[in-house]
């Protein structure tokens, strides 16, 4: 294994942050072309009127996941060396709750904000003031809730450490319930345009 | 007269792409993307301008700053910033330049732009409580697997899902 070349020492500090930003205009990029450039876009997804969210990041994620998996399998990439995001229970179900009502009265989510400012997009510009608003308020509160937001903590934990069932065996769950979701997905875009188109 | 700007990419196109960059991250770097983790180390840089002796009696802001820490020499501060440069190139070159405010047909400019101050200011907050946000928490850790990724996911989806009828006014 010699990936990732970072944490293998192929280059240092400097050059990832030339990458950082070489990676951060490919996403952008593919953010825009993907239409998140476009709260209505974005928000028609919570009214089944446009499902694209749920495509994209579905199918994203079983890319990047099938992807990981192979070239560890392959001896390519060491998956230990792979960043995790710790899991702390309660903060994180609490600030998806929190998010989610965001996201439906805001229109977009932190990156896709960037992006729609970069086209225009005057109520993202609006967006991203507000967001950086309220990290500014978290900072400040923060004193007061700082033992919430470490609880229901389970370290760097995944859903096949979890289950204690093996990656691909996980995978392979998550990979049919992002294809029962496009399924339902496309149903409901079809229903809905043959109602819009009927009225 | 204006032309007309290009029509997106497919869904499943967009998501295979966006899921090679996030493994190219993964080969290239041992980490995935983000977002509002940048956004916060803005905030800190601008508190710490102001005031470097706040940062430091904050137990949140001095993570992040405080002493000679530079709060924007961080890998996502540049690959936020090429994500607003990557937007841009995409928007021009589909030619989706425009200044305009974005809603539905039933709420007035001015309500959209309270909303989306609003609405910012919520996910603001509730991104640095959830460790991340759409791109750090649900993308990358949902395809890295994280146990507290998934549940922040599907808690993500379900409030959205809920509270959608609530705002409909603004986007149908």
């Amino acid at each position: 294994m010699f990936t990732p070349l970072y944490k293998y020492g192929y280059f240092g500090l400097e050059i990832s942050f030339v990458i950082a930003f070489i990676i951060g205009l490919l996403f952008g990029f593919v953010l825009e072309r993907a239409g998140f450039s476009s709260s209505r876009k974005l928000a028609g997804q919570f009214y089944l009127r446009d499902n694209t969210v749920l495509k994209v990041m579905f199918t994203a994620i079983v890319v990047a996941m099938v992807g990981m998996l192979y070239l560890n399998w392959a001896e390519i990439f060491d998956i230990t060396r792979l960043y995790l995001n710790p899991t702390y229970l309660w903060p994180q179900f609490v600030g998806g709750i929190i998010m989610g009502t965001g996201f439906v009265i805001g229109g977009y989510c932190p990156g896709t904000s960037l992006v729609a400012s970069a086209i225009g997009k005057i109520d993202a510009m609006f967006y991203v003031l507000g967001s950086l608003l309220g990290m500014l308020i978290f900072g400040e509160v923060y004193p007061l809730f700082q033992e919430f937001t470490v609880s229901g903590a389970m370290g760097q934990v995944t859903l096949s450490d979890w289950l204690h069932l093996r990656p691909g065996l996980i995978a392979f769950f998550i990979i049919l319930f992002a294809l029962g979701m496009f399924w339902g997905a496309d149903l409901l875009e079809k229903k809905f345009a043959h109602e819009e188109g009927a009225s | 007269m204006e032309s007309e700007s290009q029509k997106y990419w497919s869904p499943y196109a967009a998501g295979v792409a966006l899921g090679l960059i996030l493994l190219l991250t993964f080969v290239l770097m041992g980490r995935g993307l983000g977002a509002s983790g940048a956004m916060m180390r803005s905030v800190t840089w601008a508190v710490d301008t102001v005031s470097p002796a706040h940062v430091d009696s904050n137990p949140y802001f001095s993570k992040y700053a405080g002493g000679d820490k530079n709060p924007l020499s961080n890998w996502l501060v540049f690959e936020v910033i090429g994500v607003f440069f990557g937007g841009l190139l995409s928007g021009m070159l589909a030619k989706r330049m425009r200044l305009q405010v974005e809603h539905g047909p039933r709420i007035t400019d001015k309500g959209r732009l309270v909303l989306a101050l609003t609405g910012g200011a919520i996910m603001g907050f509730g991104a640095r409580l959830a460790l991340g946000c759409t791109s750090g928490q649900a993308l990358t850790g949902g395809a890295t697997m994280a146990v507290g990724s998934w549940v922040f996911m599907l808690t993500m989806f379900a409030a959205a899902f809920g509270v959608a009828w609530f705002f409909r006014k603004q986007w149908i």
